[in-house]
């Protein structure tokens, strides 16, 4: 048995993990252990990569490329390989992964299974999107090579699917043109939410990355809004890659009471001297926290949550402000905030996250009861506005939320493997 | 040998630290890479990915036996009449079960085979050829369990010593020729290999251990712990007196 906790620490739980790495093996692997779920690197907040007591089928070992087309982009990889080594193999050869979340230290399959998103949605959608097919193991032993063209049901499920169907050992990924790893930036002030839509609605046609912080410790929203293009402008350095690792868990949370309204005003500050146009190289830009390893250790032994909703757009900004209102309220608040509007297209997912509106996502040290009474009221908010949590962030949501934010869960369970199961399915499907 | 590419022989290719090692030299430099393996399918798989980081590289795989010699050798012969080789990495090995070995004289013998005579015939059979050639590293795996016998694994640990006293005496057979002989102690590493054990907290990473191993054979040097603390550790164990080490339950 052996300890394993997801990004968030909200614990450490007992697993019995069996490494993947012979992707001709897995058949017989998956076939000969009780009950397991995928786990790639973690990097999910809450209990979606976890099954306390049971098997987790370790998928880093499988980290193999298969092939590239350099003429046409077409990537096929083992589904453990990293996004990080994937950039970096791609991009000298005038490729580039298509979508990827704020952070390159997930797997492809981890990539897949919540169909995540990056900060160029509204042009490219998440990344199932960009998936020719892929190959499924399930606990029976049976094996389902599926895509956009090939069983879409089966793909359907799997994209955005949360582990539950089977394992995804191989993937065929669709790769983009870019001319280098330059982006030209601007960041923009804003002082309150009307701001920041009008902000957004401007960028999207013209703009391909678009993100924004908002301090939701200062009264009215203010925030930075950072949008970028790519650029073939060479003039620039390579980054020094300077890795900095939070040596230790404090005893407390580093972000509490006290520090985050200094905090957030000094990184208002910092950011606020970058305001105008720039360029950046991507790794900065698309993955800012990657150079500062295991940051999740400030919250201290009791680790925190993540947040994170999406609702529509027509009630976005209300739902926005009422839910900045009930933060503020409470007192506690968020270092990390993030609010992004998606792109108007539908995910191909049945479980995917993304879906028209804007989401929010934010960062609490867990304080316990008070905590968990916080998003309650967040809940409230976002079950009245029809939007949905995301489950790669959530330990907490109520079931009932997760029935109404996810409508296709009937229609997704038919082809739940019945040989997996996550800490976060037993919470919210009941097995 | 084409455009002066580097040569390199992997013996017991799908080994997850020697294949991180393969990536590694790959992505530095476009390399003449030999895949030895007892499994061609699964090795292909390791040559694959390589020739994806690297299109430039040449890359082959061959399958042999590890044990029988005068097959260890006609395959050494054969590889080295292709061309010098600058490099050769002996990698393969197996973590027995100790309670098995003490219980099963076959599994015992098959421990000690291939985690002792089988890389030192291999290493022999180059030997004899780098030296000729008055150049060439020789870099074998052994193990942080071959500097002291210890109850939980001590054929593990007997086979991986005999690899240590091998790796002196050929460093000093071949000390001012030119060749040069590592001797590689991986500390409890994350693959295949320890998968299956209980307790895997501390384990370091693959990748971890491949950069050391890398860098050692860049600058010759004749023993490497990876990671480096293994050093100091083992010095400590090596030299606890009998009496205290008996009291460890390790
Ligand atoms: C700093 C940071 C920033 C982030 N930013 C974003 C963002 O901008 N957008 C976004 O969408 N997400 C974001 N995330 C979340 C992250 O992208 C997802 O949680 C991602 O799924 C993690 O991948 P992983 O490899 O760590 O998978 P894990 O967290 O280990 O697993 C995630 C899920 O994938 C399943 N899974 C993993 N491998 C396989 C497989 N081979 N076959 C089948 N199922 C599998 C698991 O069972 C589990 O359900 C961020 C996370 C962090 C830590
Ligand atoms: N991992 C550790 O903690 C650790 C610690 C100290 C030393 N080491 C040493 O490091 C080396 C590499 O090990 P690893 O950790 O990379 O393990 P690994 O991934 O399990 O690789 C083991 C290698 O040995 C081969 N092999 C096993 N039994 C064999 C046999 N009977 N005949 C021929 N080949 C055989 C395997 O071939 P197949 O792929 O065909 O099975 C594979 O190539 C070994 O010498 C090991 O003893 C490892």
């Amino acid at each position: 048995m052996v300890a394993i906790s997801s990004w968030g620490r909200l614990g450490r739980f007992e697993h019995e993990v069996v490494g993947l790495s012979d992707r001709h093996q897995v058949v017989s692997q998956l076939k000969s252990n009780p009950i397991g779920i995928a786990h790639g690197m973690g990097r999910s907040y809450g209990d979606v990569c976890l099954n306390p007591n049971g098997v987790l089928w370790k998928t880093t070992g499988l980290d193999r490329f298969i092939s590239l087309d350099e003429n046409s982009g077409n990537l096929v990889c083992e589904a453990g390989v990293l996004l990080r080594d994937i950039q970096r193999l791609v991009i000298a050869r005038g490729w580039i992964l298509p979508v990827t979340p704020g952070t390159q230290l997930v797997t492809v399959g981890g990539a897949i299974a919540n169909d995540v998103h990056g900060k160029n949605h509204h042009g490219s959608g998440s990344f199932g999107d960009h998936i020719n097919s892929l190959k499924l193991i399930r606990t029976d032993g049976s094996i389902i090579v599926c895509g956009p063209n090939l069983l879409p049901d089966w793909f359907a499920a799997t994209v955005g699917g949360f582990g539950l169907t089977g394992v995804i050992t191989e993937v065929e990924i669709q790769l983009r043109r870019v001319t280098g790893p330059w982006l030209s930036t601007e960041t923009i002030a804003y002082g309150n939410l009307n701001e920041f839509f009008h902000l957004a609605d401007a960028s999207e046609a013209d703009w391909e990355h678009t993100v924004s912080w908002i301090d939701c410790v200062a009264k009215g929203g203010r925030g930075l809004f950072m949008r970028a293009n790519p650029t073939d402008s060479i003039e620039h350095q390579e980054p020094k890659s300077r890795k900095l690792t939070m040596p230790f868990v404090p005893p407390i949370s580093l972000i509490n009471k006290l520090t985050l309204q200094p905090f957030n005003t000094a990184y208002f500050n910092l950011k606020k001297r970058q305001v105008g146009r720039s360029a950046a190289h991507y790794e900065s830009f698309f993955y800012p926290l990657d150079n500062l390893l295991e940051w999740n250790r400030m919250y201290g032994p009791k680790g925190f949550y993540q947040y994170q909703c999406v609702v529509p757009r027509s009630v976005g900004h209300d739902a926005v402000q009422a839910m900045l209102k009930e933060i503020s309220r409470s007192g506690e608040g968020s270092f990390l905030a993030v609010l992004k509007t998606f792109g108007n297209r539908q995910a191909l997912g049945m479980m995917s996250f993304p879906q028209p509106g804007v989401t929010l996502a934010l960062d609490f040290p867990n304080l316990g009861e008070r905590t968990l009474k916080l998003f309650e009221r967040l809940d409230t908010i976002v079950r009245e506005a029809k939007g949905r949590i995301y489950l790669a962030k959530d330990a907490r949501m109520p079931r009932d939320l997760f029935e109404a934010g996810y409508p296709r869960l009937a229609e997704f369970l038919k082809y739940r493997d019945s040989g997996m199961s996550s800490a976060l399915s037993r919470r919210l499907i009941g097995h | 040998m084409q455009d002066n590419k580097k040569r390199i022989v992997i013996i017991g290719a799908t080994s997850a630290i020697a294949e991180h090692c393969a990536r590694l030299w790959v992505e530095n430099t476009n390399v003449d890479l030999t895949l030895v393996a007892r499994n061609a399918e699964k090795a292909e798989r390791v040559a694959t990915d390589l020739r994806v980081r690297s299109p430039q590289s040449v890359i082959r795989v061959l399958e042999a036996n590890f044990i029988a010699p005068l097959a260890i050798q006609k395959l050494v012969d054969e590889i080295v009449a292709e061309g010098i080789v600058d490099t050769v990495l002996i990698a393969h090995g197996s973590l027995p079960d100790q309670d098995v070995c003490q219980q099963n004289l076959t599994e015992c013998n098959e421990a000690l085979t291939v985690n002792s005579i089988s890389p030192v015939l291999f290493a022999e059979a180059f030997a004899g050829h780098m030296q000729k050639a008055k150049l060439g590293t020789l870099a074998i795996i052994g193990s942080v369990a071959g500097d002291r016998g210890r109850k939980s694994n001590y054929v593990y640990g007997a086979a991986k010593g005999l690899v240590t006293r091998y790796a002196q005496g050929l460093q000093h057979r071949l000390a001012n020729t030119g060749v040069k002989v590592l001797l590689i102690k991986p500390g409890p590493t994350e693959t295949p290999m320890t998968a299956h054990l209980k307790q895997q907290g501390g384990l370091a990473k693959v990748e971890d251990v491949a950069k050391v191993i890398v860098n050692a054979i860049n600058q010759g040097k004749p023993v490497v712990y990876a990671p480096a603390k293994w050093a100091l550790i083992m010095m400590v164990i090596r030299h606890l007196p009998q009496f205290i080490f008996n009291t460890l339950d390790i």
